[in-house]
């Protein structure tokens, strides 16, 4: 019998307390049938990556409004992937300048979704991903 | 380590103390039933060393922050810490929202903790169907301590009783007039009683609540116990005599500020030394084994039956049910015989 | 009139009366000319609401649904009164614009106390009349710059300040006795506001004349903004400490400025914003009330901070229900003999959450109409956003047009010429009658759980933001709810901005500066102030305001000061989310 289940972790890195887009994103995730693990704001690279690993989820989605998102986003990826989480989807939300995304999907994020992207294309997308990894 | 590793890649990882190895095996266990048994043939030899620990309660008892702040108090013992912190699956979409963690952001960067959150998905009880197999995961993969926490959803959830060695229920006041345990039915699998948010109004009130139940209703409580247990198998004879002796403490905490916690951890300590000492450890572990045999037992009747038997006996007994043909205990002992024969 | 209250009796039955004949012509018109209409030509939505889901809104309002059907003039001196006077629905000064303007005050800051300076300066020479000062994150929860988790942080979202000199720098040539200053400060308020009145001594200017506010709103950073340090309790002796100090010392300063607004972005409906910030609120007085400080002593300086919103008749009702709710509450509650205490006077900021990086143009007009709502509510004081402030910090131009979306509504539009125009319409009146009484409930609801600060700590108030926020989400997913430009009448992508960023030298700059003022500074006079606020703190109730006046004039610093704090206070640790 198998009861698969698509696990994604939601986090705030750095000091930013606005939760709403993570929190609301968390909820429309639960309503698609995913497994959301919410770790609350003021979450280091350090802190995320640990949960990700302790809670072997498929998903990081990363949630960042203070402009902090080029020092923190790359270090999540980078201790994901030193940990053996090569294959986890980082996903990041917020408010990011067109020529920050580019260089930040450089750096291993896979996607990024700015203000107004609507919960379905955001769910579309780590199904797709999901069924193509 | 890819999510694809090879099983026995996870067994031999998670029993080096690989976490990345263990966080993949409990998903395993979640996900696939097969991978369930593989995994836990590979670790049961190495299991009953930690101490099982559950932890429920009524919802605003703070159980996930009394958890967490358990957790602080075993480390600074050097004891190692597992956590599973269950949540429920709505029934609606099959999705979770897993919050604890919420409240245990303390531990972060301490290798001497493990959190994992786990939905119930068809689980019943406050628990996952894979939450007993997860606990035997942490105690393989070296943790002292294990604490599991229940849903707490309000009903009761004895199913913990079946799980840990040691049950520990957690009232707060301010929740209503009447004690929650009892509303909820939790009052007779209680080892230790915590009274959370002790630093509120009416906690006095509650903690003597508790007190003169445990005085007037011990026996009765005790004798509740062991009939409200679903498993009894074998152990359960000797089991009333070994339990008598633990005097049921009712303790008072405030989780946010850690007061009381350490008076929790004692009393968590001594429960243990105590069943140890008594016998009762052995009773326990017997019960919650038998528990797991028979779990297991039952799903794979029921897998069998509905591979083997006739795809139409099940619903050509039901009409017949409805039609009033056949009643359900002659529709059951006909399935039963089908099976057997 | 005089016939009126000579014979109160007779009017009420005659206005009764006449009320009678009024709902049944309008249940004639309803069957004979609209329900007809209605069925010929559908209405667009099978039910209208307000913003909030929980105000149903009929086609027409009429004299029938407004206090001056029944019993007219006594009606309307209890409800909506004169302006200035008790329970000030219309507005917290007689002649309200006629006399002065609301204060037209940006919220800026970023990068370094220079560059900030720089545009406070610029804002001044355009007509603005307040500052209001916007710190970074690592500011707010109390880091210094080279603090390991400020890294990335400082100076984003805005001004880095750690030190008293960071403070001078900030203020330069600014004239504290001519400019009001308003800070957006909450955990570290005292901290900041000791280096305010630190500068202040060194300008020489007296602190009878110190005009300003800090924010000092714990509660909405457990509830909605995050920016918290300390647990619940020893957070609320601050804020009482704050406020005693200035009922002594500074009797000009706002000591408190009770937020909504955050709560609303956070995703709260329009009731919900007045009805937990005034639950907070009154908290903050019976905290004070509790610490033996005398209502009348120290409520005139209290103030508050809504959201200027979208729906804009709701909004104007709005301010006008937490006008005479306070007011109320004010009298009733906590005895308050002085009109003063009971005067709801409030600083309005437009709703970021409702700014679109689609088309962003349109936000002009948002913003316009949101800002013109804070006017017909009798806002004292007005923050316009910048059309580009969904994207990222506003530039000096998208600035200038919020501003001048001001001057034009003050200057050009005429509304300021008569006090709540709005005032009587049947429908404004109804409509404030109703978010008063859907307010009142939720207060009650909190009364019964024991107060704003249990209701938070058992996350209530933050289910019930966040099930609104989900709701709006859904509405509009499902395009139940419009956004032009996002669901509904949408154009090509829209060619990128001219956006603001914040050079990241900004970090490495403020690092090397502390370092220099640490080792500059005498160590053991700083250390001392550090070690008495220590003291003060495992006391329970020794003032610690001049304390971090001693410490920051010694060079101590925010972080230092908020560290020694921590040792004593715990820091606090959320419980509840979903």
């Amino acid at each position: 019998m198998r009861d698969d289940q698509i696990r994604v972790l939601i986090a705030k890195p750095g000091l930013d307390g606005h939760d709403r887009g993570a929190k609301v994103i968390a909820r429309a995730l639960r309503d698609a049938g995913f497994e959301v693990i919410y770790t609350g704001i003021r979450q280091t690279p350090q802190m995320i990556a640990a949960a990700a690993l302790q809670e072997d989820v498929d998903v990081v989605g990363l949630s960042i409004l203070s402009g902090a998102h080029m020092t923190l986003c790359p270090k999540v990826v980078e201790l994901l992937h030193a940990q053996g989480q090569e294959d986890v989807l980082v996903l990041l939300g917020g408010i990011i300048p067109d020529e920050d995304a580019a260089e930040l999907k450089a750096a291993g994020v896979h996607a990024v979704f700015g203000p107004g992207t609507s919960s379905s294309e955001i769910i579309a997308f780590i199904r797709a991903a999901m069924a193509g990894g | 380590m890819p999510k694809s590793a090879p099983t026995q890649q996870l067994i031999d990882g998670l029993l080096e103390g690989d976490r990345l190895a263990l966080a993949r095996a409990i998903s395993r266990v979640e996900d696939d039933a097969a991978e369930a048994a593989r995994i836990v043939r590979g670790v049961f030899a190495q299991t009953g060393r930690a101490h099982l620990i559950g932890v429920t309660g009524s919802p605003g008892t703070g159980k996930s922050t009394l958890v967490s702040a358990l957790a602080e108090r075993y480390r600074a013992q050097e004891l190692t810490v597992g956590v599973l912190a269950v949540d429920p699956t709505s029934p609606f979409s099959g999705g979770a929202l897993l919050g604890d963690r919420v409240r245990m952001t303390g531990h972060s960067g301490d290798a001497g903790v493990f959190i994992r959150s786990m939905a119930t998905r068809r689980g019943t009880g406050g628990l996952a169907r894979a939450s007993a197999d997860a606990m035997l995961l942490l105690d393989a993969g070296g943790f002292d301590r294990v604490i599991v926490e229940t849903v707490g959803a309000g009903q009761a959830e004895i199913e913990i009783a079946s799980v840990a060695d040691t049950v520990v229920v957690v009232e707060a006041p301010g929740l209503g007039d009447e004690v929650q345990a009892i509303k909820a039915g939790l009052l007779e699998i209680a080892d230790i009683f915590a009274v959370n948010k002790a630093d509120r109004k009416g906690a006095g009130r509650t903690v003597a609540a508790l007190e003169m139940m445990l005085e007037t209703g011990g026996a009765a409580a005790q004798a509740v116990l062991h009939h409200g247990q679903r498993m009894e198998m074998e152990a359960a004879a000797s089991e009333t005599d070994a339990e008598e002796g633990w005097p049921i403490p009712v303790l008072e905490t405030v989780a946010v500020s850690g007061g009381g916690v350490d008076q929790l951890r004692d009393a968590l300590e001594r429960h243990w030394a105590w069943l140890e000492g008594s016998g009762a450890r052995s009773a326990r572990e017997g019960r919650r084994l038998g528990h797991m045999l028979q779990t297991l037992v039952q799903a794979e009747v029921l897998a069998r039956m509905e591979r083997t038997l006739l795809p139409g006996l099940r619903s050509d007994l039901v009409e017949g049910m409805m039609r009033r043909q056949i009643d359900p205990y002659s529709a059951a002992a006909e399935m039963v015989k089908k099976l057997s024969g | 009139m005089a016939e009126i209250i000579g014979n109160p009796q007779a009017s009420r039955l005659r206005t009764r009366h006449a009320s009678r004949k009024l709902s049944a012509l309008k249940r004639a018109w309803q069957t004979s000319t609209l329900d007809p209409a209605v069925k010929r030509f559908p209405e667009r939505q099978e039910r209208f609401t307000t913003s909030s889901p929980s105000i149903v809104i009929q086609p027409l309002y009429t004299p029938d649904d407004a206090p001056s059907s029944d019993e007219a003039a006594e009606e309307y001196a209890q409800k909506l009164g004169f302006p200035g006077e008790f329970p000030f629905t219309r507005g917290v000064q007689p002649n309200m614009y006629r006399g002065r303007l609301w204060t037209m005050r940006q919220y800026a800051g970023f990068g370094s106390a220079e560059e900030s300076n720089q545009r406070y300066h610029y804002l001044i020479k355009q007509g603005q009349t307040g500052i209001s000062v916007a710190f970074d994150l690592p500011t707010q929860i109390g880091y210094d710059a080279d603090h390991d988790l400020a890294l990335g942080e400082v100076g984003k979202v805005g001004v880095s300040i750690s030190s008293l000199q960071d403070m001078r720098t900030l203020l330069h040539g600014i004239p504290l006795d001519k400019v009001s200053i308003s800070m957006t400060i909450n955990a570290p308020a005292s901290i900041l506001l000791a280096m305010v009145i630190a500068v202040a001594k060194e300008q020489g200017v007296s602190l009878d004349k110190l005009r300003g506010t800090v924010q000092n709103d714990i509660l909405k950073e457990y509830i909605a903004r995050g920016t918290y340090i300390f647990p619940p309790a020893p957070s609320m002796r601050l804020t009482t400490d704050l406020v005693r100090h200035c009922a002594s010392c500074l009797p000009r300063w706002n000591t408190i400025s009770i937020s909504g607004y955050h709560i609303r972005e956070a995703g709260s409906t329009a009731v919900q914003e007045v009805a937990f910030t005034l639950a907070n609120a009154v908290e903050y007085v019976q905290q004070a009330v509790n610490a033996g400080l005398d209502v009348d002593h120290f409520a005139s300086q209290i103030s508050f901070f809504f959201n200027a919103h979208n729906d804009f008749l709701e909004e104007v009702a709005k301010f006008r229900a937490a006008r005479r709710l306070w007011a109320k509450i004010m009298r009733q509650r906590f005895k308050a003999a002085d009109p003063k205490s009971c005067r709801l006077r409030f600083h309005a900021q437009t709703g970021g959450s409702t700014l679109t990086t689609q088309q962003p143009d349109n936000n002009i007009v948002r913003v316009t109409v949101q800002a013109l709502a804070a006017v017909l509510g009798g806002a004292q004081s007005l923050h316009t956003n910048s059309k580009d402030e969904a994207l990222a910090l506003p530039t000096e131009k998208a600035v200038e047009t919020a501003l001048r979306t001001q001057q034009i509504l003050a200057a050009e539009s005429g509304v300021g010429n008569v006090v709540d125009p709005l005032g009587g319409s049947f429908y404004v009146e109804w409509l404030t009658d109703e978010i008063e009484r859907q307010a009142s409930e939720y207060i009650e609801r909190v009364d019964e759980m024991g107060g704003a600060l249990q209701a938070v700590a058992d996350g209530f108030v933050q289910r019930e933001i966040q099930d609104s926020a989900y709701a709006t989400m859904r509405a509009i997913e499902s395009g139940a709810q419009t956004v032009v430009g996002v669901n509904k009448y949408r154009s090509g992508a829209s060619p990128a901005e001219e956006t603001l960023r914040v050079d990241e030298a900004v970090q490495k700059e403020r690092v090397t500066a502390l370092a220099a003022l640490r080792s500059n500074r005498d160590q053991d006079r700083a250390d001392a102030s550090l070690r008495r606020i220590s003291q003060a703190a495992r006391t329970t109730n020794e003032p610690l305001m001049p304390l971090f006046i001693d410490a920051v004039e010694c060079e101590a610093t925010v972080g230092e000061i908020c560290d020694a704090l921590r040792t004593e206070f715990g820091e606090y640790q959320p419980s509840s989310w979903v």
